[in-house]
């Protein structure tokens, strides 16, 4: 069992209360998963930058990490730090940033690459991680939370979710993947890196090579149905996007939301109770094996 | 087919419980110690478990959307949900009314063993699975293995059924208004003869349907019974 929720904004006047409505989604959904919690914001991207989101894995100085990071890319990298958390900003090449810090840096996880996308992600009570990491103050266009309860890999902060392997494209994962491991390695020839023995990155990594291969996020999904085996309810983010998907025999639970002013998705109705307008919202169970996607305006 | 209702007298007061303000177990401790009454529940907010375990003709209705296992075990009471409700509404109920206003998630009605379940939307996937008596009308469409496994009791589906209706099927009977996209193992088509329409027509009655759906309009389905008898030709399988 594990708890989803995805909030993604159609009215701008709503976005500086994403993170607000997001965090009382996730509260709703803590005893879905309480041994760990994470969130993806999609907040407006700054020009010509790109943003590493990095958490520790064991202390570290974080300015002496960007000055090696920015050594190896050839570029000057600013820090912001928070909690356990930094994010690294570029005008540099940010593909090689991440490909440094995964293949050089022990000490690191790198959750995040993009313009846009600022993943989060803790161990321990979900309402103490949002707490912790500022949810509620973080505004953006789209957010996707998930709080978990551990099957397939160990509690650790780099086993909680979302999962980002590809530019400003996020996972949330609710059920169990069978064929991740030579999944796995067929994305690894291919060129993917992966930086946990977790089934959902391998869902991550999926979507982002297909789409890196010019797959829009719906066609990419509709691969999804075909490449992947396994229980799913999947809702994914990019940067102008937001997605779900379950799979064909649809144990794992999903409702879907929709008024003038937002798009949202909960594992249960709960998670959808605390937002504004849902008493009018139109509200469904997304039906089996099929691809539900939403875009904004560039 | 159906078993009489006992409901709550009409004349006694509507008694307002607000989860905004009680706890889900202060609210399900009032309703279980209630011989009688009319009980009115404001601010479910997808709480999980409302209803569940009553034993005593009380009238319930729920003002809003309810979350799992809603009116589950349901004995002699009428509860009725003006909202949508999740996984395993109504589960293992014995008898009563259960009523849905909106949609049903999956495994409405699982396990029922007596009573009418009443949805008024769309049910999702395994919609009385395993029924062993209970009636369910459903309004709109169900999902996939609905009635899967199911040994007793009636499902009748005003709209369609999705991919393997009444798959393992024993003896419950199906009848379905719309399309069937699949039937499972064992579930084919039958002759609906008198005996069965007008079973179906009280059920439509009991559901409040009476004059404006007609039992002709639907289709019979269950079990050829070739998967749960013993035969000797599949003796090496077993």
């Amino acid at each position: 069992m594990c708890g989803i929720v995805g909030l993604f904004l159609k009215n701008a006047a709503l976005e500086p209360q994403l993170g607000h409505l997001t965090g009382l989604m996730l509260h709703e959904m803590r005893d879905r998963g309480p041994d760990s919690a994470g969130f993806a914001v999609y907040a407006a991207p700054s020009p010509g930058l790109t943003k590493l989101c990095l958490v520790a894995r064991s202390p570290l100085d974080w300015a002496a990490l960007a000055r090696r990071t920015g050594v190896a890319i050839g570029a000057e990298i600013i820090v912001e730090t928070l909690e356990d958390h930094a994010i690294f900003s570029t005008r540099g090449d940010g593909d090689a940033a991440r490909r440094f810090l995964i293949d050089e840096v022990r000490e690191a996880t790198v959750l995040s690459q993009g313009r846009s996308i600022e993943i989060y992600k803790g161990v321990g009570d979900p309402d103490r991680i949002s707490a912790r990491l500022g949810l509620a103050q973080k505004a953006g266009s789209h957010a996707i939370g998930h709080t978990r309860m551990a099957t397939e890999s160990a509690v650790t902060i780099a086993g909680s979710h979302p999962f980002s392997t590809g530019l400003d494209t996020c996972l949330v994962h609710n059920g169990s993947l069978s064929n991740h491991n030579r999944l796995r390695e067929t994305l690894v020839r291919h060129g993917e890196r992966f930086q946990t023995e977790n089934d959902s990155e391998v869902a991550a990594a999926y979507l982002a090579f297909r789409m890196k291969q010019g797959d829009s996020l719906e066609e990419a999904l509709a691969g999804a149905l075909e490449a992947l085996d396994g229980f799913y309810t999947f809702v994914v983010g990019t940067e102008y996007g937001f997605a779900v998907l379950r799979d064909p025999i649809a144990c794992k639970p999903a409702v879907l939301a929709e008024t003038e002013d937002w798009v949202a998705f909960g594992s249960e109705f709960r998670a959808l109770a605390p937002l504004p307008g849902v008493e009018h919202a139109r509200i469904w169970e997304p039906a089996p094996a099929t691809v539900y996607a939403w875009t904004r305006a560039a | 087919m159906m078993r009489t209702q006992r409901t709550a007298e009409v004349s006694s007061p509507w008694i307002d419980l607000d989860l905004a303000a009680l706890s889900i177990r202060t609210v399900n401790q009032r309703l279980h110690d209630a011989p009688e009454g009319r009980f009115r529940i404001r601010s479910p907010r997808g709480a999980h478990a409302l209803a569940a375990g009553l034993t005593t003709p009380l009238a319930v209705r729920i003002e809003g959307h309810v979350g799992y296992y809603c009116a589950g075990m349901n004995q002699l009471a009428t509860v009725v949900v003006a909202g949508n409700a999740s996984t395993g509404l109504a589960e293992n109920m014995m008898s009563g009314l259960v009523h849905v206003e909106g949609d049903a998630s999956q495994s409405a009605g699982a396990s029922g063993c007596g009573g009418l379940l009443v949805i008024g939307g769309n049910a999702a996937a395994r919609c009385g699975i395993s029924l062993r008596g209970l009636n369910i009308v459903v309004k709109g469409s169900v999902g996939h293995m609905s009635a899967f496994m199911a040994q007793a009791g009636n499902l009748v589906v005003l709209g369609d059924a999705g991919d393997a209706l009444g798959d393992s099927i024993y003896e419950a009977r199906l009848f379905v208004r719309g399309t069937v996209k699949s039937l499972g193992a064992d579930c084919v088509e039958k002759p609906m003869t008198g005996e069965h329409l007008a079973g179906l027509s009280r059920l439509l009655e009991a559901a409040g349907l009476a004059g404006k759906v007609e039992a002709a309009s639907f289709k019979r389905y269950g079990s050829a019974r070739r998967l749960y008898h013993f035969h000797i030709d599949n003796l090496g399988s077993y």
